[in-house]
């Protein structure tokens, strides 16, 4: 898990990095290698890795607009990935998605820019592999803003009817945009809106990464044992603004100090070495091994060929 | 009684779509307590484009409301409300977001003065961003005026600048029927994201209205009709500038609105140029395009060369900018456009 993290958190360094060549001095979302919007999910890394260390390449996962962190988690394929990002003929999609739309099939990932779209073709998934007596469950990922969009509800429901293989994770960072969740929700927790589906909800506070990977393991075993869907909200802690560009006036002052001051990454190391499951040298290994990937992710992707203008007329039909 | 839009009426002072729309806004707010506005990101951070800009400090958050990321909530309450009386404003951040909440607009405001045979109202604006060319991908970049225009029961108003804007968003507030406003990212002249220059034009400070329903001449010309919405307006008109320097006069229109459609704008300039291309950064097929087009054939006008379409073509709108840019209009292909039409 931590080396996941420390990749994940690794990768959106580099990748904000290329995002604001050409940004300066002036910042306009067209230019640069890298245009259109980016949502980084340095923070959240604990949901994601916590989660997928229970799940192989036949589970099915839907992310949102926010999804290196769980890709990486995954285990899609980086340099593809990289190259989609960077809009390259290499990429997952040949360039046509770009960061929020990564599709990797081979280990049943996809994400969407609508939020809470990924609740129904999740569960839908879920459906086709009980149908089907196939081993696997799926997992969508949603943000705690999602969860007052009507197709969660929607999907919670039917997903508790049918007892889908199914887990809806909350990732809750407390902000959707500039909307605080005090302002969005009319309930503190959404673990509790489990209830109106006859569901377990779990609520996991303190972006922790071994009570997510605890949680989440219960839920997914139990999905797996034919028990139905769980509903997971995560604490988590978006370190970044919304979007890049986003100048966060919307925040209170000193949270973000507050939120980098209990960076999940640095914790988990600490833990690791004081409980003796990793040494120093071992997680100094870790990084190295996490940046040598990085090196030839991005080498990759910078390199890889444009796409023939031409080629925005394919695949609309297969 | 509808203001005639006076462009003399003030103090000269340029303003961005974004501004003028605030401005907008907040006077009718200042005239009619029922005006009220509710949307994602619009209160505390004056919406991600900037609608909204001030309207917090300036009304409050009972008339200023941050709703939850609930399109079919927030919008069918607002048919509602206008429905008792109120003039509702909402926001619907991107205009590719409608899938989550169409029947709130489609089956809902856009049919409540048909069903109830005309006794119950529904004046609510509902505003939206449309366009793309900064590579933000298939969910975050369409225009879809022809799929709301299709749509009977709702205005729909395309602003190409900040006069028209302001002016239109007052009329659109004060009309008793729904009114779908779709504001052109590359028009609306947010710092992140860079816009047309000839959008931040010159605005009064008065209230005024623009009337729903009347095209502009962009520019005047005597050898060719181009007709245009938003951003293509502007392509149009560099277009028409390159042009002018090889002796071709081209007129362009801007429609400012497609419900109503001022048809009679285009056959006039038509039986004046008699050539037409229409360009349009929404889809080809079953669009705008075609609306004018038929409805030149239909007038049985006769043309010197075939009508013609620079549309977007009939596929997502891709990620990687070689491919986007290749798939969107802009001024250089209207120019070749042209060219070619003289030379059939
Ligand atoms: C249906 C829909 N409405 C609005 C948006 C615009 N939007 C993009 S991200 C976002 C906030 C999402 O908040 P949350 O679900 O908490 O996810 P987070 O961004 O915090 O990861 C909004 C409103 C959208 N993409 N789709
Ligand atoms: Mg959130």
């Amino acid at each position: 898990m931590y080396s996941r993290m420390v990749l994940s958190r690794g990768y959106e360094e580099r990748l904000a990095a290329a995002y604001m060549e050409g940004k300066t001095p002036l910042f306009n979302m067209a230019n640069g290698p890298l245009p259109g919007e980016m949502h980084l999910s340095n923070g959240q890394e604990p949901c994601a890795v916590g989660v997928c260390a229970h799940l192989g390449a036949d589970d099915v996962i839907t992310a949102t607009h926010r999804p290196h962190h769980i890709a990486i988690a995954k285990g899609v394929d980086l340099q593809a990935m990289t190259a989609e990002i960077f809009g390259k003929k290499a990429g997952l999609s040949g360039g046509r998605g770009g960061h929020m739309h990564i599709f990797d099939p081979k280990v049943n990932f996809a994400c969407s820019g609508i939020i809470a779209q990924g609740m129904g073709p999740a569960a839908g998934a879920a459906l086709a592999r009980k149908l089907r007596g196939e081993p696997g469950v799926a997992v969508a990922f949603i943000g705690e803003g999602a969860a007052n969009q009507g197709a969660f509800h929607e999907v919670m429901n039917i997903a508790a009817l049918w007892k889908l293989p199914f887990v809806c994770v909350i990732e809750d960072n407390a902000w959707g945009v500039s909307v605080a969740k005090s302002q969005s929700t009319a309930v503190a927790r959404n673990d509790v809106r489990a209830a109106a589906y006859g569901i377990p909800g779990v609520y996991v506070p303190g972006n922790d990464p071994y009570a997510i990977y605890a949680a989440a393991g219960e839920a997914i075993a139990r999905a797996r044992a034919g028990g139905g869907p769980t509903l997971i909200e995560i604490e988590t802690w978006r370190l970044a603004g919304h979007f890049m560009g986003d100048v966060e006036g919307y925040r209170p002052a000193g949270e973000k100090e507050a939120l980098f001051a209990r960076d999940p990454i640095p914790a988990m190391r600490q833990r690791m070495i004081a409980e003796k499951t990793a040494t120093a040298e071992d997680v100094v290994a870790l990084e190295a091994e996490a940046k040598a990937t990085l090196d030839e992710v991005f080498n990759f992707a910078r390199a890889a060929a444009e796409p023939q203008p031409e080629e925005a007329l394919e695949k609309v039909f297969v | 009684m509808a203001e005639p839009a006076r462009r003399d009426n003030r103090r000269k002072r340029k303003l961005t779509i974004a501004k003028a729309i605030s401005e907008a806004i907040a006077q009718e707010m200042e005239r009619d307590s029922g005006v009220f506005v509710m949307g994602e990101d619009i209160a505390k951070l004056g919406g991600v484009f900037g609608n909204t800009q001030g309207l917090l400090d300036k009304f409050g958050p009972e008339r200023v409301r941050d709703t939850p990321i609930s399109e079919t909530g927030f919008i069918s309450m607002a048919v509602g409300a206008a429905a008792v009386g109120m003039r509702p404003l909402v926001e619907l951040m991107f205009v590719d977001f409608f899938g989550v909440c169409m029947d709130a607009i489609y089956n809902l405001a856009a049919k409540q003065a048909y069903f109830s045979g005309g006794h119950v109202k529904c004046p609510m604006v509902l505003m939206t961003s449309v366009g793309g060319g900064y590579s933000d991908a298939g969910q975050h970049s369409q225009c879809l005026y022809g799929t709301f225009a299709h749509l009977p029961g709702m205005k729909v108003v395309i602003p190409s600048n900040a006069y028209d804007a302001k002016g239109l968003m007052t009329a659109a507030i004060r009309d008793d029927n729904p009114v779908i406003f779709m504001m052109h990212k590359n028009l609306q002249g947010m710092g992140w994201l860079g816009t047309a220059p000839g959008a931040i034009v010159d605005v009064p400070e008065d209230a005024y209205e623009v009337p729903l329903g009347k095209a502009d001449i962009a520019r005047p010309g005597k050898d060719i009709t181009v007709v245009g919405l938003g951003a293509t307006v502007h392509q149009a008109l560099d277009a028409a500038e390159t042009l002018a320097k090889d002796g071709i006069e081209a007129e362009v229109i801007d429609l400012r609105s497609l419900v109503p459609l001022d048809r009679e704008a285009v056959l006039k300039s038509v039986r004046k140029t008699g050539r037409l291309l229409v360009v349009d950064d929404d889809y080809h097929s079953f669009g705008v395009s075609g609306e004018i087009i038929a409805t030149v054939a239909e007038a049985g006008i006769t043309l010197k060369s075939p009508p013609k379409r620079l549309a977007y073509p009939d596929i997502p709108i891709p990620f990687a900018r070689p491919m986007e840019q290749f798939a969107l209009p802009n001024a250089g292909k209207v120019a070749t456009l042209i060219r070619q039409m003289f030379q059939e």
